[in-house]
């Protein structure tokens, strides 16, 4: 007796950050890209949202940057498994650009500067879910990282964030994007590990 | 901030190995965008990526795409019209039993 074992202490108090399945911790901010990065003039810049109908609303930058803006600090999630907490962005809701806009689709497709797409659920792009951002920890959004524009679609897989974006078309069909159409899952959600089609 | 670079085409090699028997660095390919025919090694490959993206080094259109999973690995190869791989008869073809 009078032998203490050194083992059982509990559960440690720190918190530990929370991460999805099979993520890891970053600090850095690493930069994937499957192409040249576009530069793209702020003069030409657009946003366009195409409807099912047909029919397209237009921003340009100072159009966009009229708009309510918001501050949104999230944490994102890399399918490469690199995952970044708290990061501060400045931009305009989708809430806010989807407002006038008339649409029974459930579906819609990101589409890039350099032509990139991604597809996601409609209804994943309102609530205060997602943000086509400009600005990132106080400064402008470089090109590697996205700029001038890119989306944030924070509670799913980066890929779904589609830099430089370009616009977003409507669809009542679901149809799948550059990383969807070469085995990458539909939706995305880095909480239910879903990294590749079937997942 | 630094500007992405890729690598050549010869990279492919060991990941499209786990594909294919033949040596595809060897192989030419057309790219259907734009109908540039060239070695598969002088794509422009970004690997730095969920996947690897191969392109074409007059157009940059996407030539290829390889995926690699855990268990399952996905090619998409839309972009290219063509691979034309060298094959040296190793016989007399057709020649009788």
């Amino acid at each position: 007796m009078g032998i203490v074992s050194p083992g059982f202490q509990g559960r440690p108090r720190t918190q530990e950050p929370a991460l999805p399945p099979g993520q890891y911790l970053t600090e850095d901010y690493p930069v994937l890209s499957a192409g040249p990065t576009p530069r793209v003039s702020l003069d030409t810049w657009e946003f366009v949202i195409s409807a099912e109908n047909g029919s397209e609303h237009r921003w340009s930058w100072q159009e966009l940057m009229a708009l309510p803006q918001e501050t949104p600090t999230v944490d994102i999630h890399c399918v490469t498994r690199w995952s970044k907490l708290g990061t501060t962005w400045q931009g305009v809701s989708l809430d806010t650009l989807l407002e006038g806009v008339e649409t029974g689709a459930h579906f819609a497709l990101t589409h890039s500067y350099g032509g990139y797409t991604t597809n996601l659920p409609l209804d994943d792009l309102r609530g205060g879910q997602a943000w086509v951002v400009h600005t990132f920890d106080g400064a402008p959004l470089p090109a590697e990282h996205g700029g001038p524009a890119r989306m944030l679609v924070p509670h799913l897989y980066f890929w779904k964030s589609a830099k430089w974006v370009r616009g977003i078309r409507l669809k009542t069909m679901d149809e799948p994007g550059f990383w969807e159409t070469a085995g990458y899952h539909d939706y995305g959600d880095p909480w239910r590990e879903q990294r590749y089609q079937g997942d | 901030m630094t500007e992405m670079s890729y690598l050549d085409g010869n990279m492919l090699d060991g990941p499209m190995r786990e594909l294919f028997t033949v040596d595809l660095s060897s192989a030419m390919g057309r790219c259907e965008n734009c109908g540039t025919t060239g070695s598969m090694a002088s794509l422009h490959v970004y690997s730095h990526a969920p996947g690897l993206v191969a392109r074409c080094p007059s157009c940059e259109e996407v030539m290829v795409r390889l995926v690699r999973g855990p268990d399952r690995a996905w090619l998409d190869m839309r972009g290219t019209t063509f691979l034309q791989v060298p094959m040296p008869m190793e016989q007399t073809f057709p020649g009788p039993l």
